[in-house]
């Protein structure tokens, strides 16, 4: 175990690093500068401007300059937000982010579950029908569309939940649902099929002989194993909700990372995309590994390499 | 050992036939031919003062405009644009970008697939290892930060072209190059989807790959000397079509999704091209509790989920008929 995982923390930081170098790049070389305003300001000042925040000279030793200070943890300063650090800005607004992910993670993986273990238990039933076409459907609506529709149905006509706001647990739930609602889909179609192949499995039959009913013979022994795939697919699943919250958070109006990635980019602000980006790297290297920790934990057969 | 290690779903000649028998899927097909030729025809025969901006801005639909008399189906929008004509030139859009930008991430895909599944051993594991390390990587932000690093440079390049061709004095050359510089963002947008949407595509082929090369006539055909291309090329590539067009299928919705989502936030689409998500963005902009200018949300809404809805129901089906072994 150890090895493994020491070996994994090494490629995650290649990983990251190649990533935060594109990055880097790709901004600097953008058309526009972040201190480029419809007012330019005199060359003078945006030259010593440009050298305060290590912008100056070739991309090459802006690049490395940057990277030295990432060395020394230190994310440098917002070019549009004057003084702030990005550290701070990151501080502010990725906590909403954070809560609202979670939240729709934990919706998405457990209904996703539910919703597919019924299904395949209730094989072309109109229960298993309806599902996976309401699956169909919801891997199919945007974000942008389910949301307001969820606010008219749900906040406005019925009255059950708060229109807007940001804060309370009651104000997360509508946003939550809307974020997760395709994964739900993807999660459910996943845990049917493996569900599925499972039920056709001789340990089961044999759990069935011994005179479990067919509930007890799925909940006791058939998810466990049919929930693998689901497993592997919680990597990829959190790095979807992570990036995905953009646009529920621009619907909802909620203060998140979302808005950090999308004004970052067209105020080319370099240090508040990089630290934005390093952040999410590392959150879905970490949970990648932790998936796949899991993942040995549940089926004793598989061996750690790297 | 090739014979047996065969898998049943290589060979199904029927595969058509499973998908001849599934209802939902042939009337996905037929939604969707017909939407694409209502978008690429309609449009043109449209009169032309419909298509240009004019007074009579948020004319509720079935209605005639006060200022200009002229009946709009679907309504106007805040520029006083034909919300019928805006529509289905976003449909345009919108299934163009998703054909071509998901056309680019079948080139890029398969053949990445076939060279890591074919070649096997350390590099297979390199290539897959990296493609791994891809699909945990924020894809819409890589997009992102690409369209705004590209989108400056190609319009730089058009309007090369523009100076050069009124440098030698072709004013209508360099007339339709200013037109298409509008649109700039549109083939941006493509290129850039289609660079990072390939994953999936590449994952399945590769899968397919494994199998098929261990079948005799692979083994026949490099036996009697051919090149790994040639085999490639003249024996695995047929057999690998069905499976290509059906991930096509599925990778066309998702592309269309994220061009939706970038224009929705600003980045993507810009006037006077629209897209479905564009339309949305604008909608969603002049909405307000007091006077509900519903069309200018519904109309794009609809046709955009049944849109998505039928892509996605027949991709399922081509799945279900050529690969139904495979389950996500």
């Amino acid at each position: 175990m150890l090895p493994f995982l020491l070996r994994r923390a090494l490629s995650s930081v290649i990983v990251i690093f190649c990533v935060i170098s594109i990055t880097f790049v790709l901004a600097r070389i953008t058309k526009g500068g972040p201190f480029d305003k419809e007012k330019e300001p005199p060359p003078h000042i945006k030259e010593a401007l440009l050298t305060r925040y290590k912008l100056n000279g070739t991309v090459w030793e802006q690049y490395t300059a940057y990277v030295g200070s990432l060395v020394r943890f230190d994310l440098g300063l917002s070019t549009r937000y004057r003084d702030w650090r990005v550290s701070e800005l990151l501080q502010q607004k990725m906590p909403n982010s954070f809560a609202l992910g979670t939240l729709a993670f934990v919706i998405a993986s457990s209904a996703g579950v539910v919703l597919g273990s019924l299904a395949a238990m209730k094989k072309d039933t109109w229960i298993d029908r309806s599902a996976m076409f309401g699956a169909l459907l919801s891997i199919s609506i945007p974000s942008f569309i389910s949301g307001p529709f969820l606010i008219a149905v749900f906040a406005l006509w019925l009255g059950w939940l708060p229109v807007g706001g940001w804060g309370t647990v009651s104000q997360m739930i509508l946003p939550a649902i809307c974020l997760a609602a395709p994964y739900i889909a993807y999660v459910a179609r996943l845990m049917r099929n493996s569900l599925l192949d499972v039920l056709k499995s001789d340990f089961l039959r044999t759990a069935r002989a011994k005179g479990l009913t067919e509930t007890q013979a799925v909940v006791k022994h058939a998810v466990k194993v049919a929930i693998l795939p689901v497993v592997t697919f919680l990597g990829p699943l959190a790095a979807h909700l992570l990036t995905g919250s953009m646009i529920v958070e621009s619907v909802f109006n909620i203060s998140g990372a979302g808005m950090i990635f999308v004004n970052s980019i067209q105020n080319r602000d370099v240090f508040l995309l990089g630290g934005a980006v390093i952040v999410y790297c590392v959150l879905l290297v970490l949970f990648n590994l932790f998936v796949d920790v899991i993942y040995t934990l549940l089926d004793k057969r598989i061996k750690l390499y790297a | 050992m090739p014979e047996a290690a065969a898998p049943a779903c290589i060979a199904r000649p029927d595969g058509w036939q499973v998908l001849k028998r599934n209802r939902a899927a042939l009337i996905a097909l037929y939604f969707l031919l017909g939407l694409s030729i209502i978008a690429i025809v309609v449009p043109t025969l449209l009169p032309e003062e419909l298509k240009v901006t004019s007074n009579a801005s948020f004319v509720p639909p079935l209605q005639h405009a006060l200022e200009t008399h002229a009946m709009h189906l679907l309504g106007t929008d805040v520029n006083g644009q034909d919300m019928l004509y805006r529509l289905l030139s976003g449909a345009r859009v919108s299934l163009g970008v998703g054909l071509v930008g998901a056309l680019i991430s079948l080139g890029i895909g398969t053949l990445y697939g076939m060279i890591s599944g074919y070649a096997g051993g350390r590099i297979d594991g390199v290539m897959m290892r990296t493609v791994e390390v891809l699909q945990s990587v924020p894809r819409i932000l890589f997009i992102m930060i690409l369209i705004a690093a590209l989108d400056d440079y190609v319009k730089e390049w058009i309007d090369g072209w523009r100076l050069a061709a009124q440098a030698r004095n072709w004013p209508e050359l360099a007339k339709t190059i200013s037109e298409v510089k509008a649109y700039s963002k549109v083939l941006v947008m493509i290129v850039s989807l289609g660079l990072v949407e390939w994953l999936t595509m590449a994952r399945m082929v590769r899968g397919q790959v494994l199998v098929l090369r261990e079948m005799t006539f692979v083994t026949a055909s490099r036996a009697m000397g051919q090149s790994p291309w040639g085999v490639l090329r003249r024996h695995l590539l047929p057999n690998l079509s069905t499976i290509i067009l059906t991930y096509l299928t599925l990778t066309i919705p998702a592309v269309i999704l994220d061009e939706s989502f970038l224009s929705f936030l600003g980045l993507g689409i810009e006037d006077p091209a629209a897209s479905w998500g564009s339309l949305l963005k604008d909608g969603a902009q002049v909405i307000n509790p007091l006077e509900s200018k519903w069309w200018l949300l519904v109309f794009p809404a609809l046709l955009m989920a049944a849109s998505l809805l039928a892509l996605n129901f027949l991709g399922d089906g081509l799945r279900d008929a050529f690969d139904p072994k495979s389950g996500e």
